[in-house]
């Protein structure tokens, strides 16, 4: 699709400063990008680790290892730490190294605030973290902070409130870098509808960042109030309602679902197309169906809320407006199998994640539809249904398509093939695993299961077990990718310019690794 | 263990096989009930379960068979199409048919639903943490008044080294670990009850999955739906909006009785609510009222202010030794059990007690863990409210 | 150097990013515990304050001096307009959060609370004697009686001072494009007056407001609703006065060109979306 005519770095720069001062002051979208990853996967394995307190006191009935307080703030920040922390900013770390290689610009149109956007992260992170020490102990009122429950923490609420104020503030200037870079940096030719679909994705993602964010830090501020200044915005009392927040949070939660998701439609389709040697199929309809998730997704948000008593109006407008949303996202679906019909396929790891995320991700969506038709989800809401979805949607969904771009791009990003191997066993392992820990679930849900609870009926044992101990299986098999990014980082086989026979782009036209600065010279797209 | 093991295992299979006649079908999908709007439901979430099942059987089987078919090492070689118009529109439409179908009979469901008018009773619920407070508004049995915990054993069962686990809680409750309550909530069959919900703390949620819905129980406002149950039984649901520590013993019982029984079942509570209201002004015995109040501490205060009178402080303070248990003036006290303390989990228990049962629980508190306050009668309570 | 104007300015390493973190982790920090009631907040608070001042200074001040020694060619600066554009975006948006609580308040919690549409048993079970409309403290009176600040006083003249101060800094943006300083100057001094009287009557309302109506922040949803919005939107102007004075010393010493004033239009475009948010305000908070 494009071609790049001319030029590699020749521009004689000093490199990057030394040590660790290069890395707390860089201005480099790669190294930016670097410490996004890293930082991704440090949070994921935080966040994993709650989780696998989670299954282990879920592993059998009855309570034997942590109290009930301890394991409803375990499942609050388990969530917090993996969106985020986890997938929001791998996301954020993807588009700074591929959105300057991908557009043919030379950096992120910002630099200096792409620093400040990374580098506030591990200070909200840590004040999130620190609440743990705290009177009181750390959030335990479900990563959603209903009021009035979320008013009810200890000494630990202002820090909370504000770690989420400084992770939306980087979110905001990560956001606003994106969307000002693919405006205003596109190389010469590089059109709009030229450009590859993650660069198109992340523009609308982070319109919905800079629309949502902003929301979230209003409701979370009146949390503050409420709980300080005496504000009555979530108090029946004082005139004000706490479904109130339940609407401000979901008008930012809603649309953030699919900021953990478009960024992911992006990246796999750059991988099919690649190993099916095929263009993509349907790039225009891929671009609109986009933008049509984005709008819908600003006006569903209260299919989260179906049983809190909304006028019946209501909850149909929000039932059929959800409903909308399968549309598109089928059309992407469809366009994906349609770029692998008549290719001529390959399965190496990348794509191996992008097909198992384009079957799991679809039955997650499958869920989704079933939540949003009302009258079930009055059975299905709050119970394990709900978690077996949003898990399917989120592991086997972002998490997948991370795991898939960080195979497909890494070649390019240390120069060194990663080891196939491993990385075929870490696909099937976690494959296998991630449905023995998820899909029963479902069952679950079904069955009477409610979410949120440390310790259950007899009659859900089986299952729990089953999903335990697919729980540690997953967690233990993702110690294999850690390791293979590790050992790719630290050598291996070189990998060629190209890396992948079929690739196709801007970022390809570099070499492996590509230089400190990428496009100092604009190449010319044709 | 290893039978544990054994049994995951035979679930598992059984559940890839799904809906095989060896697993019980009620672990692997949603219950029918016992209502109408459950059994409508029910056939909502299997036609869309159906749709789903078949959509991914046409989606995923063109992608299996493009991913045997089509790869490389079958020498299969790319075709360059990438576009086509009529094959978008197509995949547009369908879907938007299938969906359009599905929405129909949804709506229908949601419209009755949703229809609170006619009702033959009316049962208004209180959500606490963590316990369900249940007033019989009007209709047969309008005056009755009590609240549901989750069973004394098994609150004892469930606590952290307890030293339960799987094989122990089946033996000692069978099927209804953490499904028990003291006193459920009684209804009558073949009646429209209707529900009115709401909160004293934070949000919980009522749900007993047989009758088919949830719904939240919200601080100031009041919810409603209704239920008409068809048969005798006793179904169990719980609390399911996470609302804090103990959210996941907070469980509801709804024993349905047939007409008749629930007729006898209102007077022997009308019964019962007057010997305790004229009980109210006699003086106690203190040895009744520090039994009783024992019984009362466990059930209402043990959650927060644990059994020992100590307290999970900074949260909740301790009881034992704290200078408002002692002394001679129990005012203190009994104010802040009667209104409770506004902003904190410390609940008014004025509209949830009765006076007898309030002097037990204070008197109980007064004269436990090494306190040595006074005791205190029931005709004072009802002096303070 | 090899930088010029006619590559895009990528530049190097820089510290200030990592004191502004450290800056607001620290003022955040210092919050909490000032929230918690813990005696060293104000002071940890302040200090994180400092640091930002002292940040805003730093980094500011390497960018203009940047800016002046020409290495922003045209492309960095539309980064710059395109950037200031979308901050003022996400602005917006966390005022539509609070004038959605409003609109929530107002149209739907509050009639249900007085029993009207599906919720009458709200009203019948919960609040029997609730019967105040908007304004309103709500069912449990939180705060205590108190009356409203009428539109047609000191709100509609500040209405007036910000519209004209739109005015002026329009007149501002027509003198420095038209090469005259002394003109700009004197009609940015101008706007920088009009928004410290505007300040100085909100202050002013505010006392009022607590001391002869009993009208506070805790005053339900109506004091909840009331002063969060003006609050922040003082806030708001403050932080814009300030800029205005910024660039008035910058216009002053002459740093901006006929075509070239990024800064100049950042503040122009931030003041006139603290116009448009009052404009908002004034309506829906004080007419309606
Ligand atoms: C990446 C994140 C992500 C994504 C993409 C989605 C996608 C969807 N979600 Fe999900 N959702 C969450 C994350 C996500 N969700 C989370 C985190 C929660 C819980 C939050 C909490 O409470 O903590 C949640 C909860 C949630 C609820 C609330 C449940 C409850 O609490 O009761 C609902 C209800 O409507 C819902 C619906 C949907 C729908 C309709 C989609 C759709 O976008 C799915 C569309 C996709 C398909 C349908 C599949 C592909 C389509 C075809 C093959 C075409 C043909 C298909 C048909 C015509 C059927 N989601
Ligand atoms: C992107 C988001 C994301 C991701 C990736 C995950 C990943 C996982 N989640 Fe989570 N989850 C949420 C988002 C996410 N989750 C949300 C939003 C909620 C709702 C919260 C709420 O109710 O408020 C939730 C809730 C939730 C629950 C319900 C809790 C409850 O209701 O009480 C459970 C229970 O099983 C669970 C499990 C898991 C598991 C096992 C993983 C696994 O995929 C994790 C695997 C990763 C690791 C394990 C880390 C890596 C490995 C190591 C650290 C090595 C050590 C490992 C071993 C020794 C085994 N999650
Ligand atoms: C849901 C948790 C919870 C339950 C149940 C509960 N309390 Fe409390 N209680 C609290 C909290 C929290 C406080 C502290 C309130 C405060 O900060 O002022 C408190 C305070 C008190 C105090 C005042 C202590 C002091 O130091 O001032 C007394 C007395 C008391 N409770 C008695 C009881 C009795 C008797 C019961 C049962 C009938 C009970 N509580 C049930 C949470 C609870
Ligand atoms: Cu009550 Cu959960
Ligand atoms: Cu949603």
């Amino acid at each position: 699709m494009t071609t790049a005519t001319a030029t590699h770095d020749d521009h004689h720069d000093h490199g990057p400063a030394k040590g660790l001062m290069r890395w707390i002051t860089t201005t480099n979208h790669k190294d930016i990008g670097t410490l996004y990853l890293l930082f991704a996967l440090i949070m994921f394995f935080i966040g994993g680790a709650m989780a696998m307190v989670i299954r282990a006191e879920l592993f059998q009935p009855g309570m034997q290892i942590v109290d009930p307080q301890f394991f409803n703030s375990m499942t609050t920040v388990h969530a917090l730490l993996m969106i985020f922390g986890a997938v929001m900013p791998a996301f954020t770390g993807l588009a700074n190294w591929l959105i300057p290689m991908q557009i043919g610009a030379p950096d992120m149109a910002l630099p200096r605030m792409n620093n400040f956007s990374f580098w506030i992260l591990p200070f909200a992170f840590t004040l999130l973290l620190s609440t743990f020490f705290m009177s009181g102990g750390g959030p335990a009122g479900g990563w959603t902070l209903y009021p009035p429950l979320s008013l009810q923490m200890g000494d630990g609420f202002p820090f909370l409130i504000f770690a989420i104020h400084l992770a939306g503030i980087s979110s905001i200037m990560g956001s606003i870098n994106v969307i000002v870079t693919i405006l205003n940096m596109r190389a010469p030719g590089m059109t709009l509808m030229k450009m590859p679909l993650f660069c198109w994705t992340w523009l609308i993602t982070a319109y919905l960042l800079i629309a949502t964010m902003p929301v979230l830090a209003g409701a979370v501020t009146m949390l503050l109030t409420d709980k300080f200044a005496g504000t009555s915005f979530f108090n029946a009392a004082g005139g004000g309602d706490p479904v109130m927040f339940q609407h401000i949070f979901w008008f930012f939660g809603h649309p953030e679902v699919y900021i953990l998701i478009l960024p992911a439609f992006g990246i796999i389709s750059a991988i099919v197309p690649t190993f099916a040697r095929k263009p993509l199929f349907g790039y225009s309809s891929m671009v609109y169906a986009t933008a049509s998730i984005a709008f819908l997704s600003f006006i569903v948000w209260a299919h989260h809320m179906f049983t809190v008593g909304m006028p019946v109006t209501g909850e149909l407008f929000f039932m059929y407006a959800t409903m909308m949303i399968a549309v598109p996202t089928g059309v992407k679906v469809f366009n994906w199998v349609s770029t692998m019909w008549k290719g001529s396929m390959t399965f190496e790891t990348p794509m191996l994640f992008a097909v198992g995320f384009i079957m799991m991700f679809t039955i997650g969506g499958f869920s989704g539809l079933m939540l949003a038709i009302a009258p079930a989800d009055f059975q299905y809401h709050d119970t394990y249904f709900v978690v077996a979805h949003f898990h399917y949607v989120l592991v086997t969904g972002a998490i997948y398509s991370i795991m898939a771009a960080t195979y497909y791009w890494l070649p390019k990003w240390t120069g060194n093939m990663y080891d196939e191997r491993l990385g075929k066993i870490h696909f099937w392992i976690s494959t296998i695993s991630v449905n023995l820990l998820f899909f029963p679930q479902h069952f679950l849900g079904l069955a009477g299961m409610p979410r949120r609870i440390p310790d259950y009926s007899v009659q859900f044992a089986d299952w729990n077990m089953v999903s335990s101990i697919g729980g540690f299986i997953f967690g233990a098999s993702q110690l294999l990718f850690a390791y293979n990014v590790y050992k790719t980082v630290k050598g291996g086989k070189k990998a060629t310019d190209k890396v992948w026979e079929g690739a196709d782009g801007l970022e390809w036209t570099l070499s492996s690794p590509p230089p400190y600065h990428s496009f100092t010279e604009a190449p010319v797209v044709k | 263990m290893k039978s544990r093991i054994a049994r995951g295992v035979l679930a598992l299979t059984t559940g890839l096989l799904a809906g095989s006649a060896l697993a019980e079908w009620d672990l692997l999908n949603m219950r029918k009930g016992v209502t109408s709007t459950s059994h409508e439901v029910h056939d909502l979430h299997m036609m869309i379960l159906w749709v789903c099942v078949v959509i991914g059987i046409v989606v995923f089987g063109a992608m299996i068979y493009a991913m045997l078919k089509h790869r490389k090492s079958k020498g299969a070689v790319a075709a360059q199409f990438h576009e086509s118009t009529t094959m978008e529109i197509i995949w547009t439409i369908i879907p938007i048919v299938i969906l359009v179908s599905m929405a129909i009979p949804a709506t229908k469901t949601l419209l009755a639903m949703e229809d609170v008018s006619d009702a033959d009773m009316t049962i208004k619920v209180t959500g606490l943490q963590w316990k369900w407070k249940y007033d019989y508004v009007d209709g047969e049995g309008a005056g009755i008044s009590f609240l549901s915990s989750l069973a004394p054993e098994h609150n004892e069962a469930r606590l952290l080294g307890a030293g339960m686990d799987e094989a122990k809680l089946r033996e000692k409750f069978g099927q209804t670990y953490l499904r028990d309550v003291d006193n459920p909530v009684v209804v009558p069959t073949g009646k429209k009850i209707r529900f009115l919900l709401t909160a004293a703390d934070v949000i919980h949620s009522w749900w007993v999955p047989d009758l088919g819905w949830k719904k939240d129980a919200i601080p100031g406002f009041v919810n409603e739906s209704w239920t008409r149950i068809d048969k005798p039984g006793v179904y169990r649901g719980k609390c399911a909006e996470l609302c804090g520590k103990d959210h996941g013993f907070m469980p509801i019982v709804v024993v349905a009785k047939s007409p008749a029984d629930y007729a006898a079942w209102v007077q022997a509570q009308t019964g019962a609510a007057a010997a305790e209201a004229a009980s109210a002004d006699k003086i106690w015995a203190a040895d009744d009222l520090l039994a009783k109040g024992e019984q009362v501490y466990k059930t209402n205060c043990a959650a927060c202010h644990q059994l020992t009178g100590t307290g999970v402080p900074p949260a909740f303070p301790a009881l034992a030794g704290n200078p408002i248990s002692n002394g001679d003036d129990p005012m203190g006290q009994i104010t802040t059990v009667l209104n409770g303390r506004p902003g904190t989990a410390m609940a008014a228990y004025g509209p949830m007690l009765s006076d007898v049962e309030l002097a037990a629980a204070i008197t109980y508190v007064r004269s436990s863990w090494g306190n040595s306050g006074s005791a205190v009668q029931p005709a004072e309570i009802k002096a303070a409210r | 150097m090899a930088h010029t104007a006619d590559h895009y300015y990528v530049p190097h390493g820089s510290h200030w990013p990592i004191i502004a973190s450290i800056a607001l982790t620290t003022g955040v920090v210092g919050a909490a515990l000032w929230f918690n009631g813990h005696a060293s907040g104000e002071m940890v608070l302040f200090i994180g304050l400092a640091l930002v001042a002292f940040m805003m200074f730093g980094w500011f001040g390497t960018v203009i001096n940047e800016s002046l020694k020409g290495m922003y060619n045209e492309q960095v600066d539309r980064s710059f307009r395109q950037g200031m554009m979308w901050f003022i975006f996400s602005e917006v948006m966390f005022f539509a959060a609070f004038f959605g609580a409003l609109f929530y308040a107002r149209e739907l919690a509050v009639p249900w609370l007085l029993g009207e549409g599906a919720k009458f048993a709200t009203h019948d079970y919960l609040w029997p004697n609730f019967s105040e409309a908007w304004p309103t403290n709500g069912p449990g009176g939180v705060g205590g009686q108190f009356e409203t600040v009428g539109a047609w006083g000191i709100p509609a003249l500040n209405t007036l001072l910000l519209l004209t101060s739109g005015v002026t800094i329009t007149l501002a943006h027509w003198a420095l494009k038209a090469g005259d300083r002394t003109k700009t100057v004197l009609w940015l001094i101008a706007t920088v007056a009009l928004g410290a009287i505007f300040l100085g009557f909100q202050a002013y309302e505010y006392i009022h407001a607590y001391h002869e109506l009993n009208l506070t922040l805790e005053s339900g949803i109506y004091g909840s609703t009331f002063f969060m919005l003006t609050g922040f939107h003082g806030f708001h102007v403050t932080i814009g006065t300030a800029m205005l004075l910024v660039i008035t010393i910058r216009a002053a010493k002459g740093h901006f060109t006929a075509d070239n004033h990024f800064a100049f239009e950042g503040v122009a475009w931030y003041w006139h979306f603290v116009d448009v948010v009052w404009l908002g305000l004034f309506i829906f908070v004080y007419v309606l």
